[in-house]
């Protein structure tokens, strides 16, 4: 008899239960795009901010003072020690290597420029642009594409791979030097005796802008340092920083150690990248380090808080709609009661009813709300927003209480009422 | 709430009321009547109206509140002299009329130094005020402080008090013991007050007062560091003004801080847009079912006065002035929580409250009405085919 007053409320009041239905999908549709927004919020933000540029400088461990003005650099070009650029694929090889979006080792030399006779004392920088390198079975695309965004080329940007083969190899000018050379891509210079093709032009708003940027091997070689590389900028998705990363790892004992260690601080990866490549002095770029995790707390913070309010409206909407559906079916309850049924009876009657309703509205609005998410994903991250499955027993159960909160005050005054009045229609 | 006992308020009311028009009574007793009902209305309605304006508010206000939690990055412009020039000696007087208290300007003067033993070491003098607005990612173990008294005599012994870079610190003085530099044939006594470490070029620098700076390079500063505030458009304006007002310098944007930037607020941006959409749409949804079931509930008033011979359009404007009374009276509730809800974010998220914006009430209090107006004219115009017979049959 229980099962059929059920089954035949659902069959015959198709329009009021389409609508609580309706309602119960909507919230948790609602709910689940903004629980699974706020969950990759910060991984999102956190990839977006390593556009301003890497948090991360390796150097060598004993190295000389750097010596540069205005991006300048008056040090001897020989002088100070290098890091090995073999060692540098060993970057993938951190715990935290997942973390390391890219990195770009750097090479400054002073050439000189010989043009109409006269000759010139410049920078030359050598880097990787976006340079294919494999470290075990893994191949990764590395350089200053990946680590500096806000480099733009105009006309074609060098190739890394050393193309020796009679042709002039490939160069960026910088943006203020070309226009001092009146230099356009496509034209040739001559740098320490050496014939280069200017492949495009480099603006960085930066130092660079004075500079010729070149892939490394041509830096090592006007030096004649092969594999020699002066610093490795690297960029890495990192926690914001507490009380925990800023400790010294030294006087951690063992459990707090681990655990210190295997969070992306941005300390505990420049020291796994100390550890990885040898006679290395790895650490964070404060400028970008520090604020990030600033900026990352606000904004995940915003997003949590936001969450929240949208759980609330939804929470509320699925309890209006289970209270006016309920109401309105006060000559029911009154008929049941007339027929002689208990309390309990009339309210479990009812509580099964938003029971199932809230199962079917849960999955319903958990598979719209994943599609929702990866809508907001793809139109505003280019990336995409994926739900743990493990939220949907979560998701349901929420759906379960919200429906049974928003029937209670519903169902408790449709049973307290007196068959009577509610047959006469009255009230 | 018994039959019964809401009879003899009817009734009793009816003798005292004084001889008011229908069209208010009517209005008035059909809340009064079924308090329940219309309390859950004017709630819903009050917590769309708090959520949409608390929303409405963020949105506006975050912006602006994470343009600042950028500006700790530091400097987005810089200028500096042509050519490798110095800057005219007024141009932080000019820079600092043009940003008026739209941000913070640091001069920086380089030249590159020699220790005692001949290495060369970059010293750069600057406003050490300034900078600590300006930079303050760096990590100082303690600020010279600004103005050292009586500085002839005591700086003759002790030293004028410099920052040292902490790589710079192992080459200059190892012992943290006073140093000599000499620039040009110039020595200057110089005694670390603290060392400085930020992880790129500074690390390797000793910073002096610019004042000590100049009397002893005789260099004036080539480099400003500005961290103006505002949206991109202001942006652009400032570095217009700084170019006409300077035109001895190159005006520069820092581009990788003003590119990200504009990037992650964008993304943030897109993210509560959507966000608030979703919570808006939910909220009006809550409004309008909960008011459709309290108008359909009520479709035996509705057939009485028909009934009686009521108009449609009598029952139209009646129905609708009591949704537009109950739309607008949450609004404003609304509004006073959310401004609330909002102003708590601020300060739970920011450490700032959001500033009330007044220009979002009339938004909120009109769509709160079209929500209610909707809500109940919908169940009206579902209801106006029907004989008030048939509906006070309770068929």
């Amino acid at each position: 008899m229980f099962a059929r007053l059920v089954y035949e409320s659902f069959r015959r009041q198709k329009r009021r239960k389409l609508l609580a239905g309706a309602a119960i999908t909507l919230g948790v549709t609602v709910a689940t795009a903004m629980i699974a927004v706020a969950t990759d919020i910060g991984d999102k933000i956190n990839r977006e901010l390593r556009t301003i540029g890497a948090n991360l400088l390796i150097t060598p461990q004993e190295d000389t003072l750097d010596v540069e003005i205005g991006g300048v650099n008056l040090k001897p070009p020989s002088d100070g020690a290098f890091l090995n650029e073999a060692d540098l694929p060993k970057i993938k090889s951190t715990f935290w290597h997942n973390n390391i979006t890219g990195f770009a080792p750097m090479l400054p030399v002073s050439v000189t420029l010989q043009q109409d006779g006269s000759t010139e004392n410049l920078t030359l920088l050598g880097t990787y642009f976006a340079k294919q390198i494999s470290f075990g079975k893994e191949e990764f695309t590395t350089g200053v594409r990946s680590t500096h965004p806000w480099w733009k080329v105009s006309g074609a940007w060098p190739s890394d791979t050393d193309n020796d083969n009679g042709r002039s190899r490939d160069v960026l000018l910088g943006e203020r030097l070309a226009a001092r050379l009146s230099a356009k891509p496509g034209d040739g210079i001559t740098i320490s005796g050496r014939q280069l093709h200017v492949s495009g032009i480099l603006s960085t708003g930066g130092g660079e802008d004075d500079q010729i940027v070149a892939p490394i091997a041509l830096a090592q070689e006007i030096i004649g340092r092969p594999g020699a590389v002066r610093r490795v900028y690297v960029s890495a998705l990192t926690k914001p920083e507490d009380a925990l990363a800023r400790r010294d790892p030294r006087s951690m004992s063992g459990p707090v150690y681990d655990r210190w260690y295997c969070s992306p601080y941005p300390q505990s990866i420049a020291f796994q990248l100390q550890e990885a490549i040898p006679h290395s002095h790895a650490e964070q770029i404060r400028q970008v380090a520090q604020n990030e995790g600033a900026v990352l707390t606000r904004i995940e913070g915003l997003i949590f808080l936001i969450t929240l309010a949208a759980l609330l409206a939804s929470a509320l909407a699925v309890s209006a709609a289970m209270a006016t559906a309920i109401f309105e079916r006060r000559a029911e309850v009154g008929l049941m009661k007339a027929l002689g049924a208990g309390r309990l009876a009339v309210a479990s009657v009812f509580f099964a009813e938003a029971t199932l309703l809230a199962l079917i509205g849960g999955l319903v609005g958990f598979a719209a709300g994943g599609l929702l998410a990866r809508q907001i994903g793809r139109s505003i991250f280019d990336s995409q927003i994926s739900i743990p499955p493990v939220l949907l027993p979560v998701i349901l159960s929420i759906a379960v209480i919200v429906t049974f909160a928003g029937s209670a005050i519903a169902i408790r005054q449709a049973v307290r009422l007196d068959p009577v009045f509610a047959l006469r229609g009255e009230l | 709430m018994s039959v019964s006992h809401s009879a003899q308020n009817v009734a009793a009311g009816r003798e005292q009321s004084p001889h008011t028009s229908m069209f208010l009574r009517m209005l008035v007793r059909a809340a009064l009547l079924r308090r329940g009902r219309a309390l859950a209305a004017l709630v819903a309605m009050v917590v769309a109206a708090a959520v949409a304006t608390a929303m409405l508010n963020l949105y506006v206000d975050v912006q602006a509140k994470l343009r600042r939690e950028f500006r700790n990055y530091g400097a987005n412009i810089i200028l500096v002299g042509r050519d490798g020039s110095s800057l005219p000696a007024d141009s932080l007087r000019h820079m600092e009329s043009v940003l008026a208290g739209r941000g913070v300007v640091a001069p920086f003067a380089l030249a590159v130094a020699r220790t005692s033993d001949g290495q060369p070491v970059v010293v750069a003098g600057t406003d050490f005020d300034r900078v600590r607005q300006l930079d303050r990612w760096w990590s100082v173990s303690n600020w010279p402080s600004a103005a050292p008294a009586s500085r002839a005599e005591t700086a003759r012994e002790i030293g004028h008090p410099a920052l040292v870079g902490v790589r710079a610190l192992s080459v200059v003085s190892p012992t943290n013991q006073p140093f000599d530099l000499s620039f040009q044939g110039h020595t200057i006594h110089l005694t670390p007050a603290g060392t400085v470490q930020t992880g790129a070029a500074e690390d390797s620098r000793v910073y002096l007062s610019l004042v000590d700076f100049v009397s002893w390079t005789g260099v004036q500063p080539s480099t400003v560091e500005v961290a103006a505030t505002g949206s991109p458009e202001d942006l652009t304006a400032i570095m217009n003004q700084l170019k006409q007002a300077i035109p001895a310098a190159d005006v520069r944007p820092v581009r990788q801080i003003v590119e990200g930037e504009a990037r992650v607020l964008g993304k943030t941006r897109a993210t509560l847009l959507a966000a608030t959409a979703l919570i808006i749409l939910t909220a009006a949804l809550c409004v309008l079912s909960t008011l459709m079931g309290w108008v359909f509930d009520r479709r035996r008033d509705f057939a009485i006065m028909k009934a009686l011979g009521a108009s449609d359009r009598l029952l139209n404007g009646f129905f609708a002035a009591e949704a537009a009374a109950l739309g607008a009276s949450g609004a404003v509730i609304g509004f006073i929580l959310g401004i609330g809800i909002a102003a708590w974010i601020g300060r739970v998220n920011f450490h700032a409250p959001v500033v009330p914006r007044f220009s979002v009430l009339p938004f909120v209090v009109a769509g709160s009405i079209i929500v209610t107006l909707l809500s109940a004219v919908l169940p009206i115009w579902l209801l106006r085919r029907v004989q008030p017979a048939v509906i006070l049959r309770g068929e």
